[in-house]
């Protein structure tokens, strides 16, 4: 790819990196916990926390880093974190 | 004003995408989510030199999907001037609101003189300062914003030192000072209160300032699990108060039905650890203590007595 | 023809120029240019944004962000205040963005000194700006027109400072032909940018670069100041076409037919050399008009029948020589042989000039023509008893 004068970057293209890779633990969701407080989207630093009518919370694990705020927040204590196998 | 609510995966906007490089538990990188959510799309951000600046821009690659510049650290409040001026003279005012989001050293320490300046002009401007009370990005120096107590990489606690022991500049006064009609604080552990006075901010016309604070799990030595909760606490014990200044008058302060001892919130982080195991170190936290004390007269933050 | 102040001239040719933003911040002898402007603005003259900022690197901070959304931007300063813009003019012509400002000449402090000398502008001269030295008020004046046509033109995209000589050219009055509103308007097409902010495509400006980047960035700064070099050349033809005055492209000879001594210079010593040397008919002037680019070519090319070459300037590099001395050395070694080259620094920190020191220099070169060369720089005009 071309450079384009003065660094000048398209909208949103961070999107290519895959931050899924840096994460220890993962978040894991008891579905009949879930009282849809949101707090896991709320507060997830990577937006790696997803919503729809069918699935529920799910969690983009290509972005997830592990972090653990969704567990540490989750209003229902659905949420929480086991070990990465790798 | 409205509620903000997340009612589902459609709602959220993701200006902010995904891919950011900020560490795991990053406080910053809630905060920016939060603040573009409640801004929407029709703002032109500029952020100065530091950790907001750096996991979001790396060449060819960037996280914003709004307009965004980065300039230099100190200047933040002057390019953003500029590109208000700019907007005016071009007849394209109408088009977006401008957005700063500056770290606290960037905001308080060598940028200033220019948000002075910004403010004095009475530029159409949302200037909010993310204060996570150190120099993050270049490895947790002190800045003026680091609170009593803790101990940063140039304050740091040793065998003859509690570390920093200046008090954080009050900068919502400062705003205030200047005759800034929208100044509020805010913590990124209540983010729809964040969000609704970011978009105060947006709507009121001319400066306005949100000293927003936030927590560096890095910096602050915990666990990322604990950035909100954390945060929170400093709310929850009176050392970080919410309110909002509108024309000078202090309103909507956030009240506390049972204010929390410092302690609570100090003894979660590695940079307050020295105090609970040196000697003398009881009477640093008293002194803490004293702070938040004073913060509950001035702001009636016990909602008991 | 009307007889004005040479900040007045400015700041008129700034006001045709349709500048959407304006910031500057006050101090000498930059101030008339910048007074000029925010009257021009109190009595609706000029249409547009003076933003009064509180120091010279809000001044140009407020300038990139005009530039960046898309306005044409300019500001104007000198010595302490360009040098509080340093890391501003880095980042400017790193972003790519044409800003245009006045870079009034003054010596820098300390000692403190609001006086004239060249060594604020020649510190700026890597910093990725076209620089622009002007000879009289005319000059200045014309200079800054051609200054925006040069910047925003799509192959260059820098930006550029017309720089002036501090009170002889800004405080002094001359008569000068201002341009018309209109003649302006035909020769400067408003700016059309490729990039710039807007919600409309939300690029993201100021990304950092890797070092498997950086140097390509750097590189395409370099190449945009080559063609930088066809663009000073292609505005001045066409600056003279229509306004029929010329000033010469990236240099400007004067008597170089047959001249054995040229003195190589810039800024408004050429009017107090030129009196000097039409006396001189072995003696010609160069003057260096374009500094970045570098007149590189040109420069062999008007010096290769020279047999003494005088390189005159008001700066000086503290443990080696003068700026300019240095360059056209470089440029003129492995092209140029049999040519004895000489530095003088005089004029620091506003001191006279007066026509025998320029008549010094001419037999100083004599002397070098005749018995070879012995020193190769010095100061001109130091008052050895207080020393």
């Amino acid at each position: 790819m071309k450079l384009r004068i003065g660094a000048i970057a398209d909208p949103g293209t961070s999107i290519v990196n895959r931050t899924g890779g840096w994460r220890s633990e993962k978040p894991l969701i008891d579905h009949s916990l879930c009282i849809r407080c949101f707090n896991c989207i709320l507060y997830c630093p990577d937006s790696a926390v997803k919503y729809s009518e069918k699935e529920g919370i799910y969690f983009d694990y290509d972005f997830c880093k592990g972090c653990g705020i969704c567990a540490n927040e989750c209003s229902g204590r659905a949420i929480y974190m086991v070990m990465e196998e790798k | 004003m409205g509620v903000y609510r997340f009612e589902g995966g459609d709602t959220v906007k993701n200006l902010f995408v995904s891919g950011h490089r900020a560490c795991a538990g990053c406080g910053m990188a809630i905060a920016v989510k939060l603040i573009l959510e409640a801004a929407g799309e029709d703002v032109i951000v500029v952020s100065p030199t530091g950790c907001l600046e750096i996991v979001s821009s790396p060449y060819p690659e960037t996280s914003w999907r709004v307009p965004w510049i980065h300039s230099l650290f100190e200047n933040a409040a002057s390019v953003a001037s500029g590109i208000e001026a700019g907007l005016k003279a071009l007849g394209r005012k109408h088009e977006a609101k401008v957005l700063a989001i500056a770290g606290d050293g960037a905001t308080a320490d060598i940028g200033m003189g220019p948000l002075s300046g910004m403010f004095e002009r009475g530029h159409d401007i949302t200037y909010i300062c993310y204060d996570n009370e150190a120099y993050m990005n270049t490895g947790v120096q002190r800045s003026s914003m680091t609170p009593p107590g803790a101990s940063a990489t140039t304050s740091p606690a040793g065998k003859v030192s509690f570390g920093e022991i200046h008090p954080k500049k009050d900068l919502a006064s400062i705003a205030v000072a200047h005759g800034v009609g929208y100044v509020a604080t805010a913590s990124v552990g209540y983010g729809l209160d964040l969000m609704r006075k970011v978009r105060r901010a947006i709507d009121h016309d001319g400066p306005s300032f949100i000293h927003l604070h936030t927590s560096c799990c890095t910096g602050w030595r915990h666990p990322s699990s604990k950035t909100i909760e954390i945060s929170r606490l400093a709310v929850l014990t009176g050392l970080w108060p919410l309110y909002e200044v509108v024309d000078g008058e202090i309103t909507d302060v956030k009240r506390l039905p049972k204010r929390l001892p410092v302690e609570d919130y100090l003894k979660t982080q590695g940079r307050f650890s020295h105090l609970f195991r040196m000697e003398g170190g009881e009477e640093i936290i008293r002194r803490i203590q004293a702070i938040a004390d004073a913060n509950a007269e001035r702001f009636g933050l016990d909602l008991e007595g | 023809m009307e007889v004005v102040e040479g900040s007045y001239a400015v700041a008129h040719a700034v006001k045709c120029c349709r500048p959407h933003v304006i910031s500057a911040y006050p101090i000498t002898p930059q101030t008339h240019i910048v007074e000029n402007l925010a009257q021009f603005v109190a009595d609706g003259e000029l249409e547009c944004e003076f933003v009064p900022v509180d120091s010279e690197h809000s001044a140009m901070s407020v300038a990139l962000g005009a530039s960046a959304v898309g306005a044409r931007a300019y500001s104007a300063s000198t010595s302490q205040g360009l040098a509080l813009m340093w890391e501003v003019l880095y980042n400017v012509s790193g972003m790519r963005l044409p800003v245009v400002m006045t870079a009034v000449n003054r010596a820098l402090s300390a000692p403190l000194s609001i006086w004239n000398d060249q060594q604020d502008t020649v510190g700026a001269r890597d910093s990725g700006w076209i620089q622009i030295y002007v000879e009289d008020i005319q000059e200045a004046h014309d200079a800054l027109i051609q200054a925006y046509r040069i910047a925003e033109s799509r192959e260059v995209m820098l930006p550029a400072m017309i720089c002036m000589d501090g009170f002889i050219l800004t405080h002094t009055y001359e008569p000068v032909v201002l341009a018309e509103q209109e003649e302006t308007d035909d020769f400067l097409p408003p700016y059309d940018p490729e990039y710039y902010l807007t919600v409309e495509r939300p690029l993201s400006f100021g990304c950092f670069a890797e070092p498997d980047k950086f140097m390509e960035f750097r590189y395409m700064q370099h190449e945009a100041m080559e063609r930088a070099r066809f663009k000073i050349k292609e505005v001045a033809d066409e600056f003279e076409r229509a306004f029929g005055r010329y000033y010469g492209d990236l240099i400007q000879g004067y008597n170089l037919d047959g001249a054995q001594i040229v003195l190589v210079t810039f800024g408004s010593i050429i009017g107090t050399m030129k009196e000097i040397v039409k006396h001189e008919k072995d003696v010609g002037i160069l003057k260096i008009r374009s500094y970045r680019p570098f007149p590189v070519k040109e420069v062999r090319e008007a010096l290769k029948d020279a047999r003494v070459v005088a390189v005159v300037e008001k700066d000086f590099s503290a443990g080696f020589e003068g700026a300019l001395f240095s360059d056209v050395k470089a440029a003129l070694y492995n092209h140029v042989s049999d040519l004895k080259l000489l530095g003088f620094v005089l004029g620091l920190g506003g001191r006279d000039i007066p026509p025998e020191d320029i008549s010094k220099i001419i037999e100083r070169s004599r002397v070098v023509m005749d018995q070879g060369l012995k020193e190769e720089w010095e100061f001109i005009g130091l008052r050895g008893e207080i020393l």
